[in-house]
């Protein structure tokens, strides 16, 4: 409770300081209720909440990237009765989280050509397949693509639908965000395009920070950072648990 | 409540994996087994995967067999010679193990080959226990079982290198338990067991110990070998999940309690019967996984993080 009535004060004096913005001739401002998203051993998720403000007619898109990764594809076939990985496809710069909010359905507001370049909708991330598999037939490329954003939508990290997007009085907008407990450390970056008569007028990004922090993010950085002492730490909390456990129900 | 494991990337129920660990512990305390078979699915089940399953597993499993070795240790039940040559050979076999495990992974194979070992391994010791324990059952019907030699004699006594095992009371080539220990070892790290369930067959007919130093001399051996997969794959790989395994330990510690309580109210060979159809339960499980037709058949791997 008492952070969301933190961030709707936050959202009311941003808002105002919004309205100073445009009227100073900005037409579109925004921002989020935060900048920082902690993965603590609690995480379950986050919502974060961007809103802003307008001015002037037009559909407004919010699109939240996340962090680029490498992700190969591979595709199962039946060999001897079962199902083995058989091809795979390497695909470069996939961003590991995409979410997008409008006003309207995507297809009202710009044609397939103008998404496609602003890269707006799932099906339009722009993702480069590896230098080894660009000779492959355009179709298998195609499919592959295809499958990379359902398994990335199934795991609940691509948005299938566009999500809602708020509009008061045509002047002010907010959208909430929600990441799942899988989302990727890094860099998001969140950005608000107005589109005006099919075409994006003006857009305003944002970055959010996604980290893991407390004895979570240490665990992990000791693991990556110090593997070795990592291992004989994890041998020997064992070796002290498994002797704990032996001598506590010697009596019992 | 939720608590999210560093090393698995994931959140998960803590009650789950406690009640997890107190059911695998249970049935380990009943059996006498380690229930690293039955760990490792279960936890690709609920979505860790495979390789953080495997890894954390083999750490969990160091505690577990510190915590039964004790046991066995107090009435002297273990042969540290006959362990000291099983486990010269399971490091060299679970440090190959983990080196083929980086490289099946790589491939992208991994969750292939871990899933045929199961089959196969399971397959193979269910199907011979299950045989075992209905022979006994019908045979304690009938006659009362003859008394024969301690063990037979075969090529297999003929090789050289022969050591003198005095606990074990045998005069065998070192070269056999060396073997075997490396066979469990390659398993061992690319399962995510202890071996215990190829071990202790392995020791009674292959090595012909006595059954009294089995279990304790396996236990024994499975602590450094799975301490030496914990190692390794912490160092190249880094799969192994402090936190998961300590949860998963917390249940299995209490089960296994009330699962060694329960064990004396069965039979010998009731019990190697049900832990017989319970392996083939696991491994009917995994070949049907392998068989029946995926809902998607692409599947997506991260690589690398720029």
């Amino acid at each position: 409770m008492r952070a969301t009535s933190i961030s709707l004060l936050l959202l009311v004096t941003t808002l105002v300081s919004a309205f100073a913005a445009t009227a100073h001739g900005q037409a579109l401002v925004a921002d989020l209720s935060r900048h920082h998203v902690a993965i603590t051993t609690g995480f379950t998720g986050a919502e974060v909440l961007m809103f802003g403000a307008v001015d002037g007619e037009g559909d407004i898109v919010v699109v939240i990237t996340g962090p680029p990764e490498d992700v190969v594809v591979r595709n199962k076939q039946r060999i001897a009765g079962i199902w083995v990985n058989a091809r795979t496809i390497r695909f470069e710069g996939v961003p590991n989280f995409y979410a997008v909010a409008s006003t309207r359905p995507l297809s009202e507001i710009a044609t397939p050509d103008v998404r496609e370049n602003q890269q707006i909708g799932a099906e339009n991330i722009a993702v480069t397949v590896s230098i080894a598999d660009r000779g492959r037939p355009a179709e298998e490329l195609a499919t592959f693509r295809a499958a990379l954003i359902r398994n990335k939508q199934n795991d609940g990290l691509f948005s299938r639908e566009p999500g809602e997007i708020t509009v008061l009085s045509n002047r002010l907008f907010r959208t909430g965000i929600h990441f799942p407990a899988n989302m990727a450390t890094g860099t998001y970056t969140a950005s608000v395009y107005l589109f005006h008569e099919g075409s994006a007028v003006q857009s305003v990004s944002t970055p959010i920070l996604v980290e893991k922090v407390g004895v979570g993010a240490e665990v992990y950085n000791f693991a990556h950072r110090q593997s070795a002492f990592y291992g004989i730490a994890a041998i020997v909390i064992a070796v002290f648990a498994g002797w704990l456990g032996g001598v506590i129900f010697r009596k019992v | 409540m939720y608590i999210y494991l560093p090393i698995a990337e994931m959140s998960v129920n803590i009650f789950l994996i406690l009640a997890m660990g107190g059911a695998i512990g249970f049935l380990s305390g009943l059996f006498g087994v380690g229930g690293g078979f039955l760990m490792t699915p279960l936890l690709i089940f609920i979505g860790v995967p495979a390789p953080v399953a495997v890894g954390t597993e083999a750490n969990q499993i160091v505690a577990s067999s510190v915590s039964g070795v004790i046991a066995h240790w107090r009435r002297g039940n273990v042969d540290f010679k006959m362990g000291a040559v099983l486990l010269s050979g399971g490091i060299v076999g679970s440090s190959l193990g983990v080196l083929l495990f980086k490289f099946l992974q790589s491939l992208g194979q991994i969750d292939l080959a871990i899933k045929l070992c199961y089959v196969v391994f399971l397959g193979i010791i269910g199907g011979l226990m299950l045989v075992e324990s209905v022979r006994t059952m019908l045979r304690a019907r009938s006659v009362s079982a003859r008394r024969g030699k301690l063990h037979q004699h075969n090529w297999l006594h003929g090789l050289p290198l022969k050591m003198r095992f005095r606990r074990s009371k045998l005069y065998i080539s070192a070269i056999l338990p060396f073997s075997i220990g490396a066979v469990v070892g390659v398993l061992s790290a690319l399962m995510g067991v202890g071996g215990g369930f190829i071990m202790v067959p392995a020791m009674i007919y292959l090595l012909g110990m006595p059954t009294s130093v089995v279990i304790g001399t396996s236990l024994f051996q499975i602590i450094f070998v799975t301490a030496n997969v914990t190692f390794l794959q912490a160092i190249s790989t880094q799969t192994v999940d402090v936190l998961l395994a300590i949860l998963l330990l917390a249940g299995a510690v209490v089960g296994a309690q009330f699962g060694s309580k329960y064990s004396v109210r069965l039979k010998g060979e009731q019990l190697r019967g049900l832990l017989a159809v319970m392996v083939i339960g696991v491994c009917v499980k995994i070949a049907y996984d392998l068989i029946v037709t995926p809902d998607d058949l692409y599947s997506i791997a991260r690589l690398a993080v720029h």
